[in-house]
């Protein structure tokens, strides 16, 4: 009995049926490529044609150096632009717009049974609509541009029990580097990460989003929570009816490669230290740390509900002294909200650097720290050197710990705050 | 493109050597074998980066290439002289890009355990066969829609060539 990403891919493969390990080609629905559009660009160049085959399944945000710091950068924006322009490419979002996942979720262009590709590791998030989302490179991503086609190979499915309500302060952020910390970097390899139970069902399509873009931290393929109202009304708000989308469901009968079962009520906030995303210890273990940079920002947590979230602790209070906060809004419609609710005057008020839209410090497009700096970051990687000198630190944690680290000047448990 | 058997001297890593570390993100600005090779492994130091530079095989724990998608992690390799990676286990993405920019890579447990830094090692992928100094391990070789892919040199040139038949 298929799981849900057997389904997904056999539809998309026009085949009865697949079965992990199975090797097939099948025809994704969208195909997003980021910053990296341009390397897509010159690829095709290589490949001597200019024949797409279809181009209302391109979609290109150019999000990770935004706006262009070189002139080099902005020679392969205007490559793009241009070339978007030439082709009749109607999904390009250009470097105003933020983070490429989340404007195409916003955008109400992801949606449940969708096959979707991306340049980007981290498009496993699409799965919080229940579609399908993997990150391939950017060969890939043109040879699809030309042929509509992409082998990929049936990966077998990891289910995720997930029981129980969590106490104020500690959110899908942490439990999901909880589960990075147990399963490790590499728990989920070649896997489909399928979340199941009343937690997952419990929240907004917006933490569905972190569990699901943290699932690439496991080495999931993809990742899924099953599409409900919550989905539907997400998409309904983006002007997506129910009848421009098939929902895709695993059958009850469904094998796993493994099954794990979690009860997060008794979960506490948790941070991964330097230098790998699964080296996670609870808050208490590092509370006291001494930081010289909070960064809110990325895929993983810059949405509109994690910025409230932060503004929550830091209104009416102020940055450490000598800490740098960095805000970078995942997107140009998180900047609106912000501004329209009063958050962003909230988060400027306690001394935070508000950025533009985009991926800002987490692909090393600004925040940069010196040698032996340590940043608390609210991203998905603290790989060694992915924030400037390769002798600096990187933490992560949720919107929540990430502010009250910012007032403090050193990890701190949010719970204290509440 | 490729011959079928390829090796030399091996350089040895742990497991999850990330993209960040394999190809730092402020270098992603090129996409040219060679000038990113300068920049391989560069969050590891000189040492290592000659190391890599002198070394056509990589012998690598569980997890290789973990992280990003950044398709130059195996460019980058290819650069620097590397002609195959031999793991434990690959991270997905990793593995892909090495098909696609036609650099050999191969899941040999075994072969990994025999290897030492230093030790010569020759990887055959239509016999699915690593030698470790003088020793011989199997692995599972490549369904043909992939060995297609890796002989031609990478999916560009792939399709390049499955372009050009259908013209004709």
């Amino acid at each position: 009995m298929p799981t849900f990403v057997e389904k997904v891919l056999a539809r998309a493969a026009g085949l009865a049926e697949v079965a992990p390990g199975q090797i097939v080609d099948v025809e994704p629905d969208l195909y997003m490529s980021h910053s990296a559009s341009w390397r897509c660009i010159r690829a095709l160049e290589r490949l001597g044609t200019d024949r797409l085959y279809d181009p209302s399944r391109i979609a290109m945000v150019m999000d990770h150096i935004s706006p262009a710091r070189t002139a080099k950068t902005a020679d392969d924006q205007r490559l793009c632009r241009e070339f978007a322009a030439r082709h009749g490419i109607a999904k390009f979002w250009d470097v105003d717009a933020g983070i490429a996942h989340l404007v195409l979720m916003e955008e109400g262009l992801v949606r449940p049974g969708m096959v979707i590709i991306g340049t980007d590791s981290h498009s496993t998030i699409y799965g919080a609509l229940g579609a399908f989302g993997t990150g391939v490179g950017f060969s890939e991503v043109t040879a699809t541009w030309v042929t509509g086609k992409l082998w990929m190979k049936v990966p077998g499915s990891l289910r995720v029990d997930i029981e129980g309500r969590m106490s104020p302060g500690v959110t899908a952020k942490d439990l999901m580097l909880w589960l990075i910390g147990q399963l490790t970097a590499d728990g989920a390899t070649y896997l489909s990460v399928e979340f199941h139970g009343s937690y997952p069902a419990s929240l907004t399509v917006s933490e569905r989003m972190t569990m699901c873009n943290l699932a690439m931290e496991l080495g999931a393929k993809n990742a899924y929570v099953p599409p409900d109202d919550v989905t539907r009304a997400y998409l309904a708000e983006r002007g997506v009816p129910p009848g421009a989308y098939e929902e895709v469901f695993p059958d009850p009968e469904a094998q796993y490669v493994r099954t794990v079962a979690v009860e997060v009520s008794q979960l506490e906030p948790q941070v991964a230290c330097p230098h790998t995303v699964d080296n996670v210890r609870p808050i208490g273990e590092v509370a006291g740390t001494r930081v010289d940079q909070v960064f809110i920002g990325s895929c993983a947590n810059a949405k509109y509900d994690d910025l409230v979230e932060a503004a929550r602790i830091l209104k009416g209070r102020r940055v450490a002294p000598g800490v740098r906060l960095l805000v970078t809004p995942a997107s140009r419609q998180v900047v609106a909200q912000i501004v329209r609710d009063g958050t962003y005057a909230a988060l400027l008020e306690a001394g935070a650097l508000i950025t533009n839209p985009g991926c800002g410090a987490c692909a090393g497009d600004g925040g940069a720290m010196a040698d032996g700096e340590v940043t608390f970051s609210t991203a998905n990687r603290n790989f060694q050197g992915r924030m400037g000198s390769y002798r600096s630190e990187i933490y992560l944690g949720s919107p929540a710990t990430a502010a009250a680290t910012a007032v403090r000047g050193a990890i701190t448990d949010p719970r204290e705050f509440l | 493109m490729m011959e079928e058997r390829v090796g030399g001297r091996c350089v040895r890593f742990g497991d999850s050597v990330n993209t960040d570390v394999i190809i730092p993100g402020r270098y992603l600005v090129s996409i040219d074998p060679v000038e990113l090779a300068e920049h391989a492994f560069e969050p590891l130091g000189p040492e290592v980066q000659a190391k890599v530079r002198s070394a056509p095989v990589i012998v690598a724990g569980a997890n290789f290439g973990c992280g990003s998608a950044r398709e130059q992690a195996a460019t980058c390799l290819i650069g620097a002289g590397v002609r195959a990676v031999v793991a434990r286990s690959f991270a997905r993405v990793f593995f892909r890009n090495c098909i696609n920019t036609g650099l050999l890579a191969v899941e040999c447990p075994a072969a990994v355990e025999a290897a030492q830094d230093g030790d010569e090692v020759w990887v055959d992928h239509r016999e699915g066969l690593v030698e470790v100094a003088g020793r011989s391990f199997r692995f599972a070789p490549y369904p043909e829609s992939l060995r297609r892919i890796l002989e031609s040199g990478g999916l560009i040139p792939y399709l390049k060539q499955v372009l050009a038949t259908q013209a004709r």
